[in-house]
């Protein structure tokens, strides 16, 4: 049955909303500590745990196919909602200070990505070992 | 009759929105094959003209929120809410390879350091550029960079003006904003095209919005390896903003 897709995902966003509270409780951080995160994590396990043991038939699947399937256009009304005019009406400082960070976001990608390599992949750690050899 | 229209498209807001954002969707995947031949992607359009809308919505209403402070638009408030928008995004980590989430931890958590730090610097370093040269409001601008809710949160801990406050949370809606908008046209110069990146993404921007927009409008399948890591952003900035950053700040600026 669809519903019973839908409440395991109800349960898994609750649970690991749940969890990110408390999280925040113990640490003193007004936020919640990766709720969403650990409601992923949750989902992953359970739902790999039900496929293992053959009680996630295709109905089921279908009830959290759904909503990632309406993620985006959640999103778009998520964008629809943000507070665009006082970001822009913030003044320039505002506007340079985020506009930098995200600069710097950006840059970061490739280099993070280059600096862990060698020990993340295989094949990197192959070519690696290859050139030190050489 | 146009008072009873009103009263049902009010009264159902929810239904109301999931029809104004599906032709919203419609309209966006229209002009992506008709005017770029489908190589900007429909959602990032459809993103694009959100933000376009909500910037009206709040010219037009001096509201905060938007598009959804035109009363007849509310449901889209539901729909676009942090209820459906986590719902959505929790659902996405369904079909996630296992193999490819335990590679990303060490990475992960390095990312987010790094996304907080540099944030943060760029914040600070423009607010200095700007004449600020007080601690506290370095920081707590410092910690707009990172999020509108960092910001905030961490000014309030350490006592800034609410002008100051103010600014912060502009600087982080700008950043949030500009990686919706930025993110599919920067994402094939930076490599961002698999798990691995995605992650690393998500934990240098941090905006769970902006991270959540900008990887729809690159490849959904990214989606929820960036929002993974995201999630744990706004936290450790606010765990970090009012103290360890704070005492940096202080130490050099005094």
């Amino acid at each position: 049955m669809i519903i019973y897709g839908v409440a395991l995902l109800s349960i898994c966003t609750l649970a690991g909303i749940y969890i990110g509270q408390l999280l925040g409780i113990a640490i003193g951080v007004p936020a919640n500590v990766g709720g969403v995160g650990i409601a992923m994590i949750l989902l992953i396990f359970a739902g790999t745990y039900l496929q293992k043991r053959g009680l996630m038939n295709p109905k089921t699947e279908q009830g959290i196919e759904f909503w990632s399937a309406v993620y985006i256009p959640v999103v778009v009304a998520m964008a629809a909602q943000q507070n665009v005019y006082g970001a822009l009406s913030g003044g320039p400082m505002a506007i340079t200070a985020g506009v930098v960070a995200v600069i710097a976001g950006f840059a970061l990608v490739p280099l993070l990505d280059k600096m862990g390599k060698p020990v993340a992949t295989a094949n990197s750690v192959k070519a690696e070992s290859a050139t030190s050899q050489a | 009759m146009y008072e009873a229209l009103q009263k049902v498209i009010s009264s159902y807001g929810l239904v109301s929105g999931f029809a104004v954002i599906g032709a919203t969707m419609w309209l966006s995947y229209w002009i992506s094959q008709r005017f770029t031949q489908g190589r900007l992607h429909g959602s990032a359009i459809a993103i694009f003209l959100g933000l376009l809308l909500a910037y009206f919505g709040g010219l037009f209403t001096g509201g905060k929120k938007g598009l959804v402070d035109i009363s007849v638009l509310s449901g889209i408030g539901l729909m676009g809410g942090a209820m459906l928008r986590d719902f959505a995004i929790v659902a996405t980590a369904f079909g996630v390879n296992i193999d490819e989430l335990k590679r990303a931890g060490v990475p992960g958590v390095i990312s987010l350091l790094f996304g907080i730090g540099s944030s943060f610097v760029a914040g600070v370093v423009v607010a200095l550029a700007f004449g600020y040269t007080d601690a506290v409001s370095l920081t707590t601008i410092g910690a707009g960079a990172v999020t509108y809710i960092v910001g905030p949160v961490t000014g309030a801990a350490i006592g800034a003006s609410s002008e100051v406050m103010a600014l912060s949370i502009a600087a982080g809606l700008v950043k949030a904003i500009l990686v919706m908008i930025a993110t599919p046209f920067v994402a094939p110069y930076i490599g961002l095209n698999n798990p691995r990146t995605a992650v690393i993404f998500g934990g240098l921007m941090g905006t769970s919005s902006g991270v959540a927009a900008g990887l729809a409008a690159t490849d959904p399948k990214l989606v929820p390896y960036g929002c993974l890591t995201a999630a744990f952003y706004t936290a450790l900035g606010c765990l970090l903003g009012p103290s360890l950053l704070f005492f940096i700040v202080r130490g050099i600026a005094a």
